[in-house]
């Protein structure tokens, strides 16, 4: 699994680093970080799920 | 004749309740909306209070699907713009805050507030949150019982924590809780224009306040940075500031209402809670999609027309995402009229979706958990003091939720 983020579509609404805190986290802007762009089988689940709940398309998930 | 063509006839043609529309239980669908959702059809025709038709849409991967969609536009200045009441009809021409921009404007006006909001910053809020909920809670517990759990508990908290967050003086509660509620359940357009009025005019004056001493706070942010800099210009920041305040403390105060109702009335669920206090995160998004007390929010117009999953919507029509009814819909949401704790539902559609999903949305959930914590804790003999189908309700046009709960203990 590759993640990646768009922060130019990014709306700032938190889904992800609430849901997969390990994979992202918000820059002092509020703007969607990737901190861990290749996640391990533990994350992946909490990652597909930041993927499917990202108001924005901001959070790509790519398997 | 093709078939767009016959589709685009049905908004005229097919019956179309009239919308919203009341609930009758403070936690479930009024029997139309129970009517619109079982209608195998994703859009469903609904006449407004003004004899106009709209779109409302009831299946919850169509409406994720619109609100992600650029050419549905959030306006509510468009003459198109399905106004759901004669208060909202009134007050739309407003300059409108980032809630009514589309993009490219909308983001650059979002952006200016999301910092104050990322899950990091609301985190650090806890013990502040904490503090003013226990305050709260031991002036209550000290005045009753009985008391009304929304003037002195429901409505306060969220209030006196917007306020902090924004840097508005709490002292001033009396002033804008009251314009607030005014505001959002006005019955008629006189009422909501003199509220509005009330509203701008005091907040005008909080502005000449903080550029004359900045204190901490959002508001203050925006004040002596974005407004100094010329990036916002005042009506418009007053729409935003107005939007925040009342956002952040008439929507919680909601949830806490009725949450408070529905936990009573499932006790098995409340006492499932009880004993493993690991549920209450997904507790509190069962309670937001169960309870969707902004299910009108999602108002847009369409700028072209749009095929979807067999419909036609025409440019210039209306189109509602209820998400109160998107977040009963069986294909996502199993059993969905039954609320239960254990079920995972963060999907809901409660804060929307799409570039407008609601800002405060991680605060909303840090707030209800330690309200939901605290205050049967501290309460752990909390009952009604009345019935609950003797409860007035708040009518469909506006916020979901009951001005008074009297509660004993």
């Amino acid at each position: 699994m590759r993640v990646s983020a768009d922060r130019d579509v990014c709306v700032g609404a938190g889904l992800c680093a609430l849901t997969a805190p390990g994979v992202f986290d918000q820059d002092d802007d509020g703007l969607v970080d990737v901190i861990t762009p290749d996640p391990d089988r533990t994350q992946q689940p909490a990652a597909r799920q930041a993927g499917n709940l990202c108001p924005s398309g901001a959070v790509r998930i790519t398997e | 004749m093709t078939d767009t063509t016959e589709t685009a006839a049905a908004i005229q043609t097919r019956a179309a309740p009239a919308f919203p529309a009341d609930r009758t239980c403070p936690y479930q669908l009024p029997e139309t909306y129970r009517q619109l959702r079982d209608e195998p059809d994703a859009l469903n025709a609904v006449t407004l209070f003004d004899g106009r038709r709209a779109w409302v849409v009831t299946k919850h991967e169509t409406a994720r699907k619109l609100l992600a969609d650029p050419r549905l536009s959030s306006d509510r200045t468009r003459d198109e713009f399905p106004a759901t009441s004669p208060r909202f009809q009134a007050i739309r021409e407003v300059r409108p805050a980032f809630i009514g921009l589309d993009p490219p404007e909308h983001g650059p006006r979002r952006r200016m507030t999301i910092s104050e909001f990322t899950v990091k910053r609301i985190k650090g809020m806890r013990l502040d949150v904490e503090r003013i909920v226990h305050g709260f809670l031991d002036r209550m517990l000290a005045g009753g019982p009985p008391a009304d759990l929304v003037s002195e508990f429901a409505l306060p908290v969220p209030s006196m924590v917007i306020c902090e967050l924004l840097g508005v003086p709490y002292a001033d509660h009396d002033f804008f809780q009251d314009a607030s509620r005014r505001l959002v359940q006005a019955t008629d357009a006189a009422g909501a224009i003199a509220a509005r009025d009330d509203f701008q005019h005091y907040l005008d004056g909080l502005i000449t306040t903080m550029q004359a001493k900045p204190g901490p706070g959002l508001l203050n942010n925006l004040v002596t940075r974005q407004l100094a800099a010329g990036e916002i210009d005042r009506e418009e920041l007053i729409s935003t500031a107005l939007l925040l305040l009342v956002a952040g403390h008439e929507t919680t105060a909601s949830m806490t209402s009725l949450s408070v109702i529905t936990l009573l009335e499932h006790p098995d669920q409340h006492a499932a809670l009880r004993a493993d206090p690991t549920l209450l995160p997904g507790a509190v998004e069962e309670l937001l999609r169960y309870l969707a007390i902004a299910d009108i929010a999602g108002g847009r117009v369409a700028t072209a027309d749009i095929e979807i999953d067999g419909r036609l919507i025409r440019a210039g029509e209306g189109v509602i995402v209820t998400n109160s009814i998107a977040n009963r819909d069986s294909s996502v949401f199993e059993n969905p009229d039954v609320f239960d704790v254990h079920r995972s539902a963060r999907h809901h559609l409660s804060f929307g979706y799409g570039v407008h999903q609601c800002l405060g949305q991680n605060l909303a959930r840090l707030e209800l958990e330690v309200i939901l914590t605290a205050l049967f804790e501290r309460i752990p003999t909390l009952r009604l003091a009345v019935p609950v189908d003797r409860l007035t309700l708040r009518p469909g046009t506006t916020i979901q939720g009951v001005n008074e709960l009297p509660v004993t203990w």
